[in-house]
């Protein structure tokens, strides 16, 4: 069918395109482009390092879905960074306080960290819907202001203890944790699930109600949808807190499933990549699915090509031009298309009345 | 060296499916006003885009002072002496006169004293009063427009395209441009006048020449041609006529609008004043005025789109005043706006995405905040087979079509969910003659049917056709009621221009 094929063609030559910069690239380097390739697809199969990719790939997707969001509506919520750690600290530190049955306690962390990451990205969404800030200027200076937040949260002297040299909150004790799955070969993240129905959950949104129409009218022609009687302001702040809500939970996985603790070690920077990856998927719940397996992948290969001497930094350069060039040759796609299209349209009416014809004044 | 400042010959263009300009003859003298008439999307704006390369001819050629030349960019055309001042004005408006005029030209004089003293030359040359380190945005529409064309003097051009330079003007200004005109083709320059107004064409050209459906029909003498004669040849023998027959007009009031006032974004001149009016069930309610004078501010804050400051807006009796646009739609209004690429479509989205468009709260298309593809679809057909909507299928991108079945689509749409009130901005504007006729009569039924219309609409004919009232606006009051029955065009233009306290 030609729409899937517009749908898959440009990313698959994207990678293509990508991975020849790269092997260029590597053989400037002095290595060989062949045995790094081989090495990258060996990996997946040592050790821990396939769970690993499922794991990170989950954090990744659940970034980029709080992003999709945004950009459904041309909001670029640059503040998921912060969301999802104050989300996350505080949501530690709350688990970490109460002690509740099993089921309850994870909820109740897990509600916590949304109302955190709705909250904080309520911020910036009522400074634009009232004030017309910028949300890029408001989320990157927010996402300054939540690193000094959780520095101050997690001191001693507030709800921080201090194990060896490291700071943590309160460990959450085993009724608040989110089991995970054993494979044999490391331990999947129970929030995995958690992930997969947020992406359903965005794809029915989307597709199926109302609101996504609203969402996608606006981001289309924010004129076309005021006149078609959509809010705009409403819309920019539900989609503002909506991204901001799911992106308190990305930083649950590694708090619920492995750290039990958010500590001044917790990974950072999932919010860029979810950037990045929501573009890798065009918005589209699969795409970013598989987005997120891929950076999640070039991620882990990383390590491997260390091993072998290969210099590590060729993955950023290949991240980066799968980017670049997924976003080019999608554009270049949609205009070849919607150019294609306006000819068919017209080839199809041809023979119609002369009188019915259009004239472009 | 000829007579002709410029010569086109057999300009052909054509866009997918369509013959926008075909076998175009054009010759303008050097040293006069030569207008272009035309129908909107009759290809006035194609062929002058084709003389200031913005697009490359299919067929034909361009001679500039009987040179052969081929124009590439707007650049090339400069450099020949060509400059084009459009409707919407490209100036920067948190910059200087000075800055806008030396923005891009910086490689001719410099940015000091010489540059400031030709400017000024050239500021006196079009009578621009504004001084040049003033802040483009202070200065108003006739003054920016007057901006625009030393800019484009200061390029060095000498035959000037003016693009329906007059539609954002009041009268007073249309007078002033005249007088400036004529004074700078007394000193030799050579103007282009794109205008669909008769009145203004006969009172300023030395040659007209006619452009119907992408060819040109002739040219006339403005001393000697009639508006009417003129308004034949632009639309061609068999004037589709809008009349409308019998009344249908009952006493059943359905939009009752009073006191409605507007306070402009940063003081000024409010907007709306004391607009009163009523619209009947069954009963077609024109808008006259010259664009700008407020027409699009009523129909938005009957739409809710804008806030009214004072006043109070009924629907069949209930108070809406305060309502958002999407009760009001649900309440029974249909609305085809004026621009409809940026208000009325979603245009990467396929048609029955747009069908949705306005109606996503009510079936069929949805259902508790949900949205019913399988329906939408289904009604999208419907609309295309009952307004005749040219369309391979329902799941083609809005773009894809052409603009007089993206309207039809628009206007299909908005009277779907049996509206009680609908509000027509310009809803001919830019289609071609076939989809005009359908939409007048899709409008008559709609009437007969007891459907109030409120119509705006900037082609007398149609306004006069159509309605069964008339009122006048003019900046943002409503002057003056005519009588579509006994009202003439020059009359209703009288009175849209102030000139005329009552037309009837």
């Amino acid at each position: 069918m030609s729409r899937i094929r517009s749908a898959l063609l440009p990313p698959a030559l994207a990678i293509l395109f990508a991975a020849a910069l790269c092997a260029v690239a590597l053989v400037i380097s002095g290595a060989s482009p062949l045995t790094a390739l081989g090495v990258m697809i060996g990996q997946v199969g040592q050790g821990t390092t396939a769970v690993d990719i499922v794991n990170s790939a989950a954090i990744y997707y659940i970034v980029a879905l709080a992003a999709a969001i945004g950009f459904q509506m041309k909001l670029f919520n640059i503040g998921i960074e912060g969301q999802y750690r104050l989300a996350a600290c505080v949501a530690a530190i709350v688990g970490g306080l109460i002690v509740l049955p099993p089921v309850l306690h994870t909820l109740v962390i897990i509600v916590v960290a949304v109302l955190v990451g709705a909250v904080w990205a309520g911020i910036p969404a009522l400074l634009k819907a009232y004030r017309g800030v910028s949300e890029v200027i408001s989320t990157i200076m927010l996402n300054a202001v939540s690193l000094g937040a959780i520095a101050f949260l997690i001191r001693p002297d507030s709800f921080g203890v201090l194990q060896g040299n490291n700071i943590s909150t309160k460990p959450i004790e085993p009724s608040g944790q989110f089991p995970g799955l054993d494979t044999g070969a490391g331990t999947i993240f129970g929030m995995v699930v958690v992930a997969v129905l947020l992406g359903v959950g965005y794809w029915f949104l989307l597709n199926r109600t109302r609101f996504g129409f609203e969402l996608r009218a606006s981001g289309e022609s924010a004129t076309a949808a005021t006149a078609g009687g959509v809010n705009a302001k409403r819309m920019v702040i539900i989609a503002l807190v909506l991204s901001g809500a799911v992106a308190g939970l990305a930083g649950l996985p590694e708090v619920l499933g492995r750290d039990f603790a958010y500590t001044l070690t917790s990974p950072q920077g999932y919010g860029f990549t979810g950037l990045a990856v929501a573009l890798l998927g065009r918005n589209h719940p699969a795409g970013i699915a598989f987005g997120a397996l891929l950076w999640a992948f070039l991620d882990k290969s990383a390590i491997a090509l260390d091993n072998i001497g290969v210099p590590r930094d060729i993955v950023l350069i290949m991240q980066g031009s799968v980017v670049l060039s997924v976003v080019v040759a999608y554009e270049v796609v949609r205009r070849y298309e919607l150019a294609a299209e306006q000819r068919r349209v017209a080839a199809q009416l041809r023979g119609a009345p002369a009188a019915d014809k259009e004239v472009v004044g | 060296m000829t007579d002709y400042a410029v010569e086109l010959t057999g300009i052909t263009k054509r866009f997918p499916g369509v013959v926008a300009n075909s076998d175009i003859h054009l010759a303008v003298r050097r040293g006069e006003v030569h207008a272009l008439c035309g129908e909107n999307g009759a290809g006035k704006s194609t062929l002058m885009k084709i003389l200031y390369g913005i697009q490359q001819p299919d067929e034909g050629t361009i001679a500039v002072d009987g040179a052969q030349v081929r124009f590439r960019s707007p650049a090339d055309a400069i450099r020949a002496g060509i400059g084009m001042v459009h409707q919407h004005f490209m100036l920067a408006d948190n910059l200087t006169v000075a800055e806008n005029i030396l923005l891009g030209a910086e490689a001719q004089l410099g940015i000091g004293a010489k540059a400031k003293a030709r400017i000024t030359e050239l500021a006196r040359t079009v009578g621009l009063n504004a001084r040049p380190d003033m802040l483009v945005e202070r200065l108003g529409v006739a003054d920016r427009q007057r901006v625009e064309i030393v800019k484009v003097l200061y390029r060095g051009a000498r035959t000037i395209i003016l693009d329906e330079p007059t539609a954002v003007l009041v009268p007073q200004e249309v007078d002033d441009l005249f007088a400036t005109l004529r004074g700078m083709r007394a000193e030799g320059f050579t103007f282009l006048f794109i205008s669909h107004k008769l009145d203004e064409v006969r009172a300023i050209a030395d040659t007209i020449t006619v452009i119907r459906r992408g060819a040109c029909v002739g040219s006339a003498d403005p001393g000697a041609v009639t508006s009417r004669q003129l308004a034949e040849m632009m639309v061609g023998s068999e004037l589709p006529s809008p009349e409308t027959r019998d009344s249908t007009v009952t006493d059943r009031e359905v939009l009752r609008v009073t006191g409605l006032q507007l306070a402009a974004d940063e003081g000024g001149r409010s907007l709306l004043a004391d607009v009163d009016l009523v619209v009947h069930a069954g009963e077609v309610l024109g808008i006259a005025g010259v664009e700008g004078n407020g027409q699009t501010e009523l129909v938005e804050t009957i739409m809710g789109m804008r806030r009214a400051t004072d006043g109070t807006i009924t629907l069949s009796g209930t108070d809406i005043t305060r309502a958002g646009t999407l009760a009001r739609r649900e309440a029974g209004i249909g609305y085809v706006p004026e621009d409809r690429t940026r208000y009325g479509l979603l245009a990467t989205q396929p048609l029955w995405a747009n069908r949705i468009l306005g109606h996503q709260s009510r079936p069929p298309v949805a259902r508790g905040g949900l949205i019913d593809r399988e329906a939408a679809r289904r009604d999208t057909r419907r609309i295309v087979e009952e307004f005749d909507v040219r369309t391979p299928g329902v799941d083609v991108a809005a773009a894809a079509l052409s603009g007089g079945n993206q309207q039809k689509l628009i206007v299909g749409r908005e009277l779907s969910g049996d509206p009680v009130l609908l509000i027509a901005s310009h809803p001919t504007r830019g289609v071609d003659v076939g989809a005009q006729a359908g939409i007048w009569e899709v409008l008559r039924r709609a009437r007969a049917d007891g459907l109030a219309v409120l119509l705006i609409s900037a082609d007398l004919d149609e306004l006069i056709g159509l309605s069964d009232t008339i009122k006048v606006m003019l900046r943002g009051r409503l002057v003056a009621a005519a009588d579509p029955a006994t009202v003439t065009p020059e009359e209703l233009g009288a009175a849209m221009t102030g000139a005329d306290g009552a037309a009837a």
